[in-house]
């Protein structure tokens, strides 16, 4: 009897938690003629809304800006944080404990209270509706995020085999590229996957310091859909769009779910 | 941006001290080198200063740019009128009726979302500890919404609500007031809960297999053992993650904007920022608006670590 408790949340847990995402790939399906029938399945699925986003530029452009913007940020903001990382987790150093709480007060910042100035300054510097007028913003609140992650999982990494490396007679470099580098690689491709999630994920900075599909990413494009009026919206070509950009994410989510799962937990719960 | 890093407020958490490497007797004949303490500070500066400065100058000057911006008439229709005035812009703000309705609005969706995000990720927790058969299958299902975007999530969620389209409803739930704050607070906690439920099951898992024995021994029945021993077991990471929760969703933005665009009274203090920015192009009263959001955060934030500065400190010690 308990147990069937336990059976019953998870089935009510498994149907809302799919439901939404569900609702979403039907409606894309539909045709314009049968998008109103407030079926659940669609009657007759169809692609055609897919064949229009990308057949049109306004949604493939996005999309490039999108998959540039979040790679770029990434590379750079992980670049810049694992050696800082590395040095939190594993050296003494005055100013040290200083460092993490100011990435921290960067986290707590409202994303809303650097849009003013950064649409003023971008105006004036000429990087409004540019790439780097939204790598600059996302790597505000990337670096943080990375550097957090990192020092979590750098902390959590077994760093006697550096050490036991380096008295069996390799070098510091040899240590650092034989025993280090593998064992960092999960810590840092869960890093990545967090920072581009993130960019990927923007809506506030990308509807702020855009204004054509020159710069323009896919949440904002799709929040700025053409056809303003709420009944007037284009429904199936949202609802393509947005399973198009949800399943590249969707699939990261899924083969890297433990890792994910170990680098979200990091820090709040010590492994 | 709702998906800020859940690990951020574990910053009462101290950096631990490093872990001492194996003695270097155990290879006899090797000897260690031993770095020059001068050597290794300067190492350790030339690792963290490129992350540092690029973000001080990524966040601290704009940052310090918006507080000169909030203390000055600057709106971009008219910048002739540009001027230092001070307070005026928190004064004008402070006293408008509809910064109060949209803190209201803030408030009404942090306190409910964020409440039943904690009530039901801990129930999602204690089912994931069960262990039971499906397991497999409700953790990925879980990563759906936490996977998504949050516009995807909005727009979903939007339809699932318009009576044109939904297989669900025949009711226009986003035409008033109570019924749009019920879809966007189901948006939020559909989106969050999740990642709740995971934080809090990596909380759980910490807690000693024994002294759950114990109480079950003692008699205790499920609710006793849930109140008695896990809740106060887990309190650290319940309070982080409550503190984590609120601060992401007082400057809730997506959803809002999405599906209401602040009609009916669903306006938040970020969507105010923004209409006063972008929309306006009012630089300095939109300025104000964002500093005032940040004071709040950071009121809560602060307010929240001294109340339970206790508990936090045992956070950061770490489980046994």
């Amino acid at each position: 009897m308990r147990r069937a408790g336990w059976y019953a949340g998870t089935v009510a847990v498994l149907v809302v938690a799919v439901l939404p995402v569900l609702w979403i790939v039907s409606l894309s399906l539909k045709s314009p003629a049968t998008i109103t029938d407030k079926r659940l399945w669609p009657v007759e699925p169809t692609l055609e809304n897919y064949r229009s986003i990308f057949g049109s530029a306004l949604f493939t452009r996005a999309l490039l800006n999108s998959v540039g913007i979040g790679l770029i940020t990434t590379v750079l903001a992980v670049g810049l944080a694992t050696p800082a990382a590395y040095a939190l987790a594993r050296l003494r150093f005055r100013g040290k404990a200083l460092v993490l709480p100011l990435t921290l007060a960067v986290a707590v910042f409202p994303p809303m209270a650097l849009v003013g100035s950064l649409f003023d300054l971008w105006r004036a510097l000429g990087l409004y509706d540019t790439w780097p007028g939204l790598v600059i913003p996302y790597l505000s609140f990337a670096l943080p995020l990375a550097m957090w992650t990192l020092t979590a999982f750098f902390r959590g990494l077994p760093w006697e085999m550096e050490e036991a490396a380096q008295a069996d007679g390799a070098t510091p470099w040899q240590a650092f590229r034989r025993v280090l580098v593998p064992l960092a690689r999960p810590g840092v491709l869960t890093a990545a996957i967090l920072v581009f999630f993130f960019a990927w994920n923007d809506v506030v900075f990308a509807i702020s310091l855009t204004s054509s599909d020159r710069s323009r990413t896919v949440p904002a494009a799709l929040a700025f859909f053409p056809g303003d009026e709420q009944f007037a919206q284009p429904v199936g070509s949202i609802a393509a769009a947005a399973v198009v950009v949800t399943v590249p994410v969707l699939v990261a989510t899924l083969v890297f779910q433990r890792r994910l799962v170990a680098g979200l937990t990091a820090g709040v719960v010590r492994p | 941006m709702s998906e800020q890093h859940p690990a951020a407020p574990g910053a009462a958490a101290e950096p631990r001290p490093e872990e001492p490497g194996p003695p270097a007797a155990r290879h006899p004949g090797r000897v260690r080198r031993k770095r020059r303490p001068g050597a290794g500070r300067r190492r350790a500066w030339l690792l963290t200063a490129p992350a540092v400065v690029v973000m001080l100058a990524v966040s601290g000057y704009p940052v310090g740019y918006g507080v000169w911006l909030s203390l000055q008439r600057y709106d971009l229709r008219f910048p002739a009128q540009r001027g230092f005035v001070g307070l005026d812009n928190y004064a004008a703000v402070l006293s408008a009726p509809v910064f109060w309705n949209d803190l209201a609005a803030t408030a009404v969706i942090t306190v409910i979302a964020v409440g039943l995000e904690l009530v039901l990720g801990l129930g999602i927790a204690l089912i994931l500890r069960r262990r039971l058969a499906g397991r497999r299958a409700l953790n990925a299902a879980l990563l759906l919404p936490y996977g998504i975007i949050t516009v995807v999530a909005a727009f979903a969620w939007q339809y699932l609500a318009t009576p044109s389209l939904s297989f669900l409803t025949d009711r226009a739930w986003l035409g008033e007031r109570w019924s749009s704050f019920a879809v966007i607070i189901a948006t939020e906690v559909w989106k969050a809960t999740p990642l709740v439920a995971l934080l809090l099951l990596a909380g759980l898992a910490a807690v000693p297999e024994e002294l759950m024995e114990t109480a079950r021994l003692d008699g205790a029945s499920g609710w006793q053992r849930l109140g008695g021993v896990l809740l106060p077991a887990i309190r650290p990471v319940l309070l982080v993650v409550l503190l984590y929760r609120t601060l992401d969703t007082v400057r809730v933005f997506d959803t809002v904007f999405i599906q209401t665009n602040g009609a009916n009274g669903t306006e938040t203090v970020s969507l105010l920022a923004y209409n006063q920015l972008a929309g306006r192009l009012n630089l300095g009263l939109g300025s104000a608006v964002s500093m005032l959001l940040f004071l709040l955060a950071a009121a809560i934030a602060v307010g929240f670590v001294w109340v339970f500065r206790a508990d936090l400190r045992e956070l950061s010690r770490g489980p046994g």
